[in-house]
């Protein structure tokens, strides 16, 4: 039972870092149908500019909370500026072009990002300090958690409740429902499409970045090519839970942690993505939308 | 039929050459023929081991040749490539090599041998690391400078066996060629031995985002030492996962861990990993004095297998003066009986022709360096 639970635990953490990608690939979807390849990239600068930021303010001597809130500011902020760029550079002129063209574009710019950061950082590994607080209570009523496991679960929970009371009751979540329905239509009432949309590309990217801070210090190790692996991953995440829906991205992420968690307990780790693929197969020949997405409806 | 017609052609052609190159053998100069890559992609693994023949012949040269003989350098290109490496075996043959430093990758030295084999030459390679090349015993007169792929494996299991006297170990790889074939090699020997148990063997997946669930299968499974294939990333985050959950099991894992960037990224967590890594031959007076010679020569650091290149090209023509002959058998006899001094120590061969005394050493972290700990003298010398 306990190596079950072991398992478990390892699994809902495991589940928890691919959902935070996964929430920014699928809010990009869900508005404008696009599949922002670039995304794990923001996800890895967001980790760089967290190092550099914590290394400078160890070198000034900082310690404890103070230096954890900092970086992730500092990281948010870098983050959600790429992002914002990278919408305006090479999504937004090609808005009107068939789908295929922003797609080519997305990989070209998570091509130039990994590049960028390798030639002006470095390809080697890089040592991530754990920046998290050590939790005694943690250890004390959840055994099989760490502190930063546990951080990182309820971070995610937190994310998602956020997001999802974001799109649901205020003006911003109003204006992107509207866009994602009919983007025509919303612009003809009102809705500034261009705003929204940015708005959208800064939200995404601000989650990488938390993720970005947690799965960080989480590994311990960060280059230039995390954000590939990692967005790969939360990419099939968010197809499993339902491209487009919020909780279908947490959903998906965490049914994806819990296969490869139990296969390579279970089973062997050699077989790890063999199990992760299969179950996505399964589930989209049962139910080709992901498992919270809403069938396509034909605009007419 | 013109087909038929070029072969028996060609086949006159190499047999005159054959006739001509063994009235060649007459000449006297002792001819040392090298062999690898020397042009192409891999010849930054080739041409350090030409240029150690070189500068070995020099030295010979001056100090008055082999046999009252002077040492000529015969060189022919493989590129690395099995189909290219037969002709070049025959080229040097007909130009009158009296033995071949080479070659140089395990795939063309293994086409090349069958040729060599028919010519009782004796064959010295400085980097073909293939376990069969000697263990299969098809190659009676080929020796090498380079401990082979499997020694690494054998060292890692002999030391959690021997020395930390663990009776359960997990053996880990990555996947990938290296990792996966060392992890074969080490699981073989451990069962073959019969000291110690496998109690897991997997593969686990590079770059994964965390490995949390393999670290649990470790602890479940009781292994009370883990050997690891593969490089320092992945070891990395596995060290770290398997000390954050307090488990003291011991880590052993290869040259691709023994790495400064592994201590860098895994911090305080490195401490008391052990890893495998080739001898440490920096402090070898011969071995300072052949990479200066090389500096003066060529005005350039030594590449890959220097050393070994010019161990081997030192223990040829040492034997050759030992033997008083340049005949296969006699060549052959004298490097298994007469140690010779080189920059990778005092080497002779043992009877399947591997360089005794050449290979890995072990390497603990201790305060953030990798410092070689003593494996039992039986797993050093015994190969």
């Amino acid at each position: 039972m306990d190596y079950f639970l072991e398992l478990f635990f390892g699994g809902l953490t495991r589940g928890s870092i691919y959902a935070l990608i996964a929430l920014g690939y699928t809010m990009v979807y869900g508005i404008i149908e696009l599949i922002n390849f670039a995304h794990g990239e923001i996800y890895m600068i967001a980790s760089f500019t967290a190092l550099i930021v914590s290394s400078l303010l160890a070198l000034q001597g900082m310690t404890g909370p103070a230096v954890l809130l900092l970086t992730a500011a500092a990281a948010i902020i870098f983050a959600a500026a790429h992002g914002f760029t990278v919408e305006k550079v090479a999504y937004k002129p090609l808005r009107q072009a068939p789908r295929l063209s922003p797609l080519i574009s997305a990989i070209g710019m998570s091509i130039f990002l990994q590049n960028y950061v390798m030639l002006a950082q470095t390809s080697d590994f890089l040592p991530f300090p754990n920046l998290l607080p050590d939790l005694p209570f943690v250890a004390e009523y959840l055994p099989f958690l760490g502190a930063t496991e546990f951080f990182i679960i309820v971070t995610t929970a937190l994310v998602m409740v956020g997001l999802t009371l974001l799109i649901k009751f205020t003006r911003m979540g109003k204006a992107m429902r509207a866009t994602a329905q009919d983007r025509n239509m919303a612009m003809l009432v009102g809705v500034d499409i261009n705003r929204t949309i940015s708005n959208t590309f800064i939200i995404g990217s601000a989650l990488a970045a938390v993720g970005g801070v947690l799965i960080a210090s989480h590994i311990g190790r960060i280059n230039f090519y995390i954000g590939f692996i990692a967005g790969i991953k939360a990419f099939t995440a968010a197809v499993l839970g339902g491209i487009g829906s919020i909780p279908g991205a947490v959903l998906g992420a965490l049914v994806l942690g819990w296969t490869e968690s139990f296969a390579t307990g279970y089973v062997s780790s050699d077989y790890e993505d063999v199990f992760a693929f299969v179950l996505l197969v399964l589930i989209l020949i049962v139910r080709p939308s992901g498992l919270l997405g809403r069938p396509a409806v034909q605009k007419v | 039929m013109r087909k038929g017609m070029l072969g028996f052609f060609v086949a006159c052609v190499t047999a005159l050459t054959l006739v001509l190159g063994g009235t060649a053998l007459a000449a006297d100069t002792i001819k040392l023929g090298v062999a690898g890559a020397h042009s192409g992609d891999l010849a930054s693994y080739g041409l350090p081991t030409k240029r150690a023949a070189e500068l070995v012949a020099k030295e010979f040269n001056a100090k008055g040749g082999v046999l009252g003989k002077k040492v000529e350098v015969l060189a022919e290109d493989d590129v690395c490539k099995p189909e290219v490496a037969t002709n070049t075996a025959m080229k040097l043959i007909s130009r009158g090599a009296h033995v071949v430093l080479g070659h140089i990758c395990s795939g063309a030295t293994k086409t090349a041998l069958e040729i060599y084999n028919k010519e009782k030459i004796v064959v010295m390679s400085s980097s073909a690391t293939n376990p069969e090349l000697t263990q299969s015993g098809r190659y009676p007169l080929f020796f090498r400078t380079i401990a082979s792929d499997d020694a690494q494996a054998k060292l890692d299991a002999e030391f959690a066996m021997n020395v930390l006297k663990v009776k359960k170990i997990a053996v880990l790889h990555d996947k990938g060629d290296y990792g996966k074939g060392l992890a074969e090699y080490a699981k073989k020997f451990i069962e073959e031995s019969k000291k110690a148990q496998v109690v897991l063997y997997e593969g686990i997946t590079p770059g994964a985002v965390d490995y949390s669930a393999v670290v649990q299968k470790i602890k479940q499974s009781g292994a009370e030492a883990v050997i690891y294939g593969g490089y320092h990333p992945e070891a990395s985050s596995i060290v770290m996962q398997m000390r954050k959950k307090n488990m003291k099991t011991y880590f052993i894992s290869d040259d691709g861990v023994k790495d400064d960037t592994f201590i860098k990224v895994a911090g305080r967590y490195a401490e008391g990993v052990y890893a495998s890594g080739p001898k440490d031959t920096s402090k070898n007076p011969l071995a300072i004095a052949a990479i200066a010679a090389h500096k003066q020569e060529y005005k350039s650091d030594p590449g890959a297998f220097f050393l070994n290149g010019y161990a081997a090209a030192q223990a040829l023509l040492n034997a050759i003066q030992k033997a008083k002959s340049t005949k296969g058998e006699a060549v052959a006899k004298a490097l298994r009986t007469h140690a010779v001094d080189t920059p990778l120590g005092k080497i002779k061969f043992d009877k399947r022709g591997d360089a005794i005394g050449v290979g890995f050493s072990m390497y603990q972290v201790k305060n953030g360096v990798y410092v070689e700990v003593p494996t039992t003298a039986g797993a050093a010398k015994k190969r």
